[in-house]
């Protein structure tokens, strides 16, 4: 028994050892978003920033309206969509509810306007991760050398304008920040419409909106897991006993 | 029943029905002392099947083009009902299939399962790895994202390096200078089609090759020299109802430890589902770090500590190939780990951990420190397998006993 607890042991120990080399990461720190795709008003507010300010050049093309709606609860008590609600609050460029979110922005003025074509955002909260567009859409910095007057700490030389400057302000780069680039210290210049928490947790709506888009049915992922690992659970007891009653008779 | 007799009588004289259950199951012997590590056999069974399932159903819904494969797939994971259930549990069983396996193979090398007479069941099922190893590599060029893309890539470029008829190798494999979407449905085709094929007809071969010897046990001793009267061997049981019982426990076990990655870790931090994978197929943007899937990367890594590339892609084919070699380098007397000298359970041991080094380097950026701590675990890997014919004869073994204990 010794022995065999040995090998497990040392089996399990070089699993843990990969484990603790795979924790340490060399980039730059990324702020933590705590989103939270049941909370359906910060859903709801995350939609309009969106609508309002990234959808001109981004599509989410997966995603469509009325499941949108649907999804982040705009619906009224007996379950239907606000039709009206979405078509003020959130389809600025018209269109039918039901069609997919895509700009009106083609890949030609896109690649002319910005050098770069914006790109879909559909799957960036799986791809890059929530942590880091919270920490991106928080890092922007004046410098004059660029194009839009803006750089960005987390994607340098990044070709899209600060479109949230009129809410956050414009911040610059402290002498600090130069040299070493793994924090955040940016100094506010110019103020902004609000003030850094109240910007923070804009952001966060946006960010929620963002993981919500990137997989919409994570809830109904994680709801569903619950269900299963209960009756799962119930199996498990009663194949156990099952096993030990026909194991009784062996020795 | 009178009538489900009389149907059963009908069969068996026209298929061996009732005989093959006997064989295989109702009044095949196994020995009683079967631990936690035979549970992986049924549970690959299960994985296999639960694949084959979930790929079929993914298919209906699947467009294999370089179009619209990236598309479907986020069609699968969106509008199909229940279609991100299915997606899950093929992209979760994928990496669980591995884990399993993995494990099924250690259980070899913890008792001497591959010793003889069992040579036969050890190549079958180093068969199956190898057609695994195909399964993945394919199916993970479907999604067509990213790593799907660059992963392929670099992996068919690796025949490029053959003397000669490199290039040629190459585009074969491919179908086109580059990989593309003649690639990609040459891939699905191999996916869905071919390499499933083989594998059930070596999962068959592998069954009935351990069945036709006898399972070993974790005693490493042979239950069929001891019989009672009627000719059955005193320390075995037959599969059922014990062992279907016990594995079906077992089974019920595995699936609560996939249903919660299944479920709340589907892509287990970025290991089973790589973030980049969510970005689409793109030949123009290189990304900035290409590894493969945890699975392949001890061989990946062992290809890189290699200088050379033509070097490196035969110590990475010799890695695989030499597994074959197994049952003939090993000359213990004894199976199982339990009466062997402290050589064995040392080389056992380092292998392990080398291996599981590897695995994580093959992840990394290589540095020139991570390139010698992979060089130096490449050579205790080899060294497990070229020295073994002489450790194990020198080492002082432990009397086996008569009975299982």
């Amino acid at each position: 028994m010794l022995k065999k607890n040995k090998f497990i042991t040392t089996f399990l120990y070089s699993i843990l050892f990969s484990g603790i080399i795979l924790a340490s990461d060399g980039h730059i720190k990324l702020d933590k978003a705590n989103v939270n795709v049941k909370d359906y008003a910060s859903l709801q507010r995350g939609a309009k920033i969106y609508m309002t300010t990234c959808a001109t050049c981004h599509s989410i093309k997966y995603v469509r309206y009325k499941e949108l709606a649907k999804q982040i609860e705009m619906v009224d008590s007996s379950g239907d969509i606000l039709v009206d609600v979405v078509k003020n609050g959130l389809m600025h460029s018209g269109g039918k509810i039901t069609d997919n979110i895509i700009s009106s922005l083609s890949e030609k003025d896109g690649q002319k306007w910005f050098g770069k074509s914006p790109p879909d955002l559909s799957l960036v909260a799986r791809c890059r991760g929530v942590d880091w567009i919270y920490t991106y859409l928080r890092s922007f910095y004046e410098d004059k050398n660029k194009l839009w007057g803006v750089n960005n700490i987390v994607f340098p030389d990044v070709a899209m304008p600060h479109v949230l400057l009129n809410y956050q302000g414009l911040k610059g780069l402290s002498e600090s920040n130069a040299h070493d680039q793994h924090f955040i210290n940016l100094k506010l210049i110019k103020q902004g419409s609000l003030n850094e928490t109240e910007y923070d947790l804009m952001v966060l709506d946006l960010v929620n909106f963002l993981s919500y888009v990137g997989e919409p049915h994570q809830v109904a992922r994680k709801r569903l897991g619950v269900w299963v690992l209960i009756f799962l659970s119930v199996l498990l007891v009663f194949t156990y006993l099952l096993k030990r009653e026909y194991w009784k008779d062996i020795k | 029943m009178d009538i489900s007799n009389a149907i059963r009588t009908w069969v068996d004289k026209r298929f061996p029905l009732t005989q093959l259950w006997n064989d295989h199951v109702g009044e095949y012997y196994a020995p009683k002392n079967f631990n936690f590590w035979y549970y992986f056999g049924s549970l690959a069974l299960f994985v296999l099947i639960l694949q084959i399932i979930t790929g079929i159903w993914l298919t209906m819904n699947y467009n294999p083009s370089a179009e619209g494969a990236f598309d479907s797939v986020e069609y699968i994971m969106r509008d199909v009902p229940f279609g991100w259930l299915l997606r899950y549990m093929h992209s979760t069983g994928a990496s669980f299939f591995f884990i399993v396996v993995y494990l099924h193979m250690f259980r070899a090398m913890l008792y001497g399962s591959y010793k003889k007479p069992r040579e036969l069941v050890w190549i079958f099922g180093l068969i199956i790895y190898l057609c695994l190893m195909m399964e993945a590599f394919f199916g993970y060029l479907l999604p067509w994202g990213q790593m799907s893309f660059w992963g392929a890539k670099v992996i068919t470029s690796l025949f490029g390096a053959v003397p000669f008829i490199g290039d040629w190798l190459m585009e074969i494999i491919r179908g086109d200078y580059n990989v593309s979407g003649i690639t990609l449905n040459r891939f699905f085709a191999l996916h869905v089609v071919a390499i499933p094929m083989i594998l059930l007809g070596l999962v068959v071969a592998h069954i009935i090759s351990l069945h036709e010897v006898g399972s070993n046990n974790p005693d490493g001793i042979d239950i069929k020299k001891i019989k009672d009267d009627n000719g059955n061997p005193k320390d075995g049981i037959t599969f059922h109802p014990y062992y279907s019982v016990k594995d079906s426990f077992g089974l019920v076990f595995f699936l609560i430890i996939f249903c919660t990655v299944l479920f709340y870790f589907p892509t287990f931090g970025g290991y089973f589902l790589e973030a980049p994978n969510f970005d689409p197929a793109n030949e123009l943007v290189t990304p900035e770090h290409i590894a493969p899937v945890w699975y392949f990367t001890p061989f990946y890594a062992i290809l890189r500590a290699v200088p050379d590339k033509l070097a490196g892609v035969l110590a990475m084919g010799a890695a695989v190939v030499i597994w074959f070699f197994l049952p003939w380098l090993d000359r213990s007397e004894v199976r199982s780990i339990r009466y062997r000298g402290i050589f064995y359970k040392l080389f056992l041991s380092l292998f392990v951990v080398s291996f599981c080094i590897l695995g994580y380097l093959g992840m990394e950026v290589p540095t020139p420190g991570k390139t010698l701590l992979a060089q130096i675990c490449s050579l205790i890997y080899f060294a497990f397998f070229l020295l073994m014919p002489i450790y194990t004869s020198l080492d002082k073994n432990k009397t086996v006993p008569k009975r299982l204990t």
